[in-house]
């Protein structure tokens, strides 16, 4: 069994690979000590290579010392592998988001990452959908059902917070103020598309790509199609197991 | 020396003299005793001769400054810098000292955030904070800080700091026509009057041509040097190149040019010997854009540290201050004021326009120096750097150079993020 482990800032993910096949995956919280979470998952496999990557994969190198690499190489080989000729990958993760690009080897050609702050990131989706009262799911289907709503102006976080209470008061039905803040995100994350530049075939990766909501209305802004894998949310750690097939 | 061993030193009493604030700087020299062990004594097969240069470390807030304050008594004036665009010929013709004063620290941000907007680059704020905080040596030795008009930061910065320690500005020009070579002239002409002014000496022809000759020895002395470093397994450090590089601006020149050339010595022995500071398959990277004042070692220190060897820096701080020579072959004061004028505007600094020749120079010194990839880097809101990386990418796509952009500050905040992008792009490079 080759294992992968992306130890991300809000959540673990592990996959296994089996003969090149992902033969089972698991998500839990990152929890106060993600290493020691890591290693009570890894227990309870037979392993033969572990690789780790994501924000926390110094950390995991340090206690179970496998090899390790980024996260962009990690969703570049997660995504060829949900579609093998995927040419750019778009990663919407806690803390950051990223885009992708790779030559038709499937090596990493550039990358573009979001700065410092939480906008276009899955915690602003997460913080916003709270204000509304929201599980994340809910908000992404508040915001299909809703037909109108322009994007909120402000994209940094706790301005866009106050926007967002404001709307509500004003009487603005929930619906509409998801799917604005649906568009603002989208509007972020097809700037960074368009300033990486991107090819056609495309993969979306992460746990946002879950939110229907926010898949349709890019692909509706960009006129493209996304690939979203199965389980979008584990591409990172499917990269990872990949890799470790690689060092053999 | 094991890294147990180094310390950066202290001295009260002659901070007291210099009218510092003595409590709040007595932390500093062990904050960089702490952080040059790590980043630096730390490193595996560094050259013997790099003792010189961690010594003059160790001397930072002591025994250089002592040396400062002794030729102050003597009556030789000492000027503060933050710009290669300065003629140092010019203060060393009059028997003046030049030292470099660009803040490379967090530390003293806050006290300048108390007067400064937060939105401006950190190297302004971090300057002006050590005057404002009395936590710099030198800043409280200098008789003089000279300013220029390289962005509106500093610019209008100057207006504020002339009322803490006498500041001259001089006007950069943008452009690089006839007339701005002549506005310059004028410039450069008014500086050393007011050189003259201050250390109450004449610059004659003579002076001058000994201190062009003292800095052409001293910018051979560094080429020499970075050609060494090219050299595939680099001999040398990016890490302690750029030490060598922030050193280079508050040295004694002679001195720093005798050591520079016997590290040299000492690195042409160990190329003829294969011994290298990393394997030859290690991923090489070149570093351009804004200026890395002391004690920044934050990229480098990332870029390192994941694996890879920095090979050469387009910098201030690296060829920018010394790729050019100055004509030595003049015999009067005027004939040697415009030939000093005609190498200081081969600078490529960001703040000219158009400024291509910078594009075409980067790409220079990529070849030379054997790198695998591109990293520039920018200080936040330092926009003619960050504006610049536009053609630098546009001419990296061109050929086929792999490149990332980097724009940070001084704070640790985002180190992860840029650790991730950095080894990110180290994969990239080894495919
Ligand atoms: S980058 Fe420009 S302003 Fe800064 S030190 Fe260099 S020449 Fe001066
Ligand atoms: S780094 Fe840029 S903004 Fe800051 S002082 Fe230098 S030129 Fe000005």
């Amino acid at each position: 069994m080759l294992i992968g482990i992306d130890l991300g800032s809000r959540s673990i993910k592990l996959a296994a690979v089996k003969d090149g096949i992902l033969a089972e995956s698991l998500v839990v919280e990152s929890g106060f000590a993600p290493h020691d979470q890591a290693a009570l998952l890894l227990a309870r496999f037979n392993a033969r290579r572990v690789v780790s990557t994501g924000y926390g994969r110094h950390l995991a190198q340090r206690h179970f010392a496998g090899e390790i690499i980024t996260e962009i190489k990690a969703h570049a080989l997660g995504a060829r592998h949900a579609d093998p000729s995927c040419e750019t990958v778009l990663d919407v993760g806690g803390q950051d988001s990223k885009v992708i690009n790779l030559d038709g080897a499937g090596r990493v050609k550039n990358f573009q990452m979001n700065d410092k702050c939480a906008a276009g990131t899955g915690r602003f989706l997460e913080i916003m959908a709270a204000t509304l009262g929201y599980t994340l799911a809910e908000f992404g289907e508040a915001a299909l059902a809703a037909r109108e709503g322009n994007a909120i102006g402000s994209m940094c976080a706790v301005f866009a917070e106050s926007e967002v209470i404001s709307l509500k008061n004003r009487g603005t039905p929930p619906e509409a103020i998801a799917r604005s803040v649906h568009l603002a995100i989208v509007d972020r994350l097809a700037a960074m598309l368009n300033k990486a530049g991107h090819g056609r075939r495309l993969v979306f990766s992460g746990g946002a790509a879950r939110n229907r909501a926010l898949v349709g209305l890019l692909e509706e802004r960009l006129g493209v199609r996304f690939t979203v894998p199965e389980r979008p949310e584990i591409m990172g750690a499917l990269g990872a197991a990949l890799h470790a097939g690689t060092l053999d | 020396m094991t890294p147990e061993q180094f310390e950066v030193k202290a001295n009260p009493a002659l901070w007291e003299r210099l009218g510092m604030n003595v409590e709040r700087f007595s932390g500093m020299p062990k904050m960089l005793t702490e952080a040059f062990r790590g980043i630096y004594l730390s490193q595996k097969n560094r050259p013997a001769r790099m003792e010189y240069f961690d010594g003059m470390i160790a001397e930072l807030h002591s025994g250089r400054v002592e040396e400062l304050v002794t030729a102050k008594d003597a009556g030789r004036p000492v000027v503060g810098t933050f710009c290669v665009y300065v003629p140092e010929e010019v203060i060393m013709a009059v028997g003046g000292i030049c030292v470099g004063l660009c803040g490379g620290s967090q530390g003293s941000i806050p006290d300048a955030e108390k007067v400064l907007p937060r939105n401006i680059c950190p190297m302004v704020k971090s300057a002006f904070g050590f005057k404002l905080g009395k936590i710099c040596p030198y800043f409280q030795a200098v008789d003089l800080v000279y300013g220029e008009t390289t962005c509106d930061a500093k610019k209008k910065t100057w207006e504020l700091l002339d009322r803490e320690v006498p500041t001259h500005v001089m006007e950069i020009p943008q452009m690089k026509r006839a007339r701005d070579k002549a506005l310059w002239l004028e410039e450069v002409k008014d500086f050393t009057s007011k050189m003259e002014e201050v250390s109450g000496r004449k610059a004659t022809a003579e002076g001058i041509g000994a201190a062009i000759r003292v800095m052409n020895a001293k910018r051979l002395a560094l080429q020499r040097l970075n050609d060494l470093r090219h050299h595939t397994p680099s001999p040398i450090s990016g890490k302690d190149m750029l030490l060598i590089q922030q050193i280079a601006f508050y040295d004694d020149p002679a001195r720093f040019t005798a050591n520079v050339n016997e590290l040299c010595d000492e690195l042409d022995e160990r190329i003829a010997a294969g011994v290298a500071v990393a394997p030859a398959a290690t991923p090489r990277v070149m570093v351009s854009g804004t200026p890395m004042a002391l004690p920044n070692w934050k990229l480098h220190h990332l870029i390192e540290s994941a694996g890879a060897v920095v090979v050469n820096e387009e910098s201030c701080i690296g060829t920018r201050y010394y790729k050019d020579l100055t004509d030595e072959s003049t015999a009067t004061v005027d004939e040697q004021l415009s030939l000093l004028t005609d190498r200081y505007m081969k600078i490529d600094c960001s703040c000219f326009t158009p400024n291509d020749d910078r594009i075409e120079q980067v790409l220079v010194e990529y070849r030379a120096s054997g790198a695998q990839g591109l990293i520039d880097y920018c200080l936040q809101f330092c926009h003619t750097y960050n504006i610049e990386a536009v053609k630098l990418r546009e001419m990296c796509e061109r050929e086929g150079i792999p490149f990332l952009a980097i724009e940070t500050d001084y704070s640790p905040e985002d180190v992860g993020q840029l650790q991730t992008r950095i080894e990110a792009f180290i994969e990239q490079i080894r495919g």
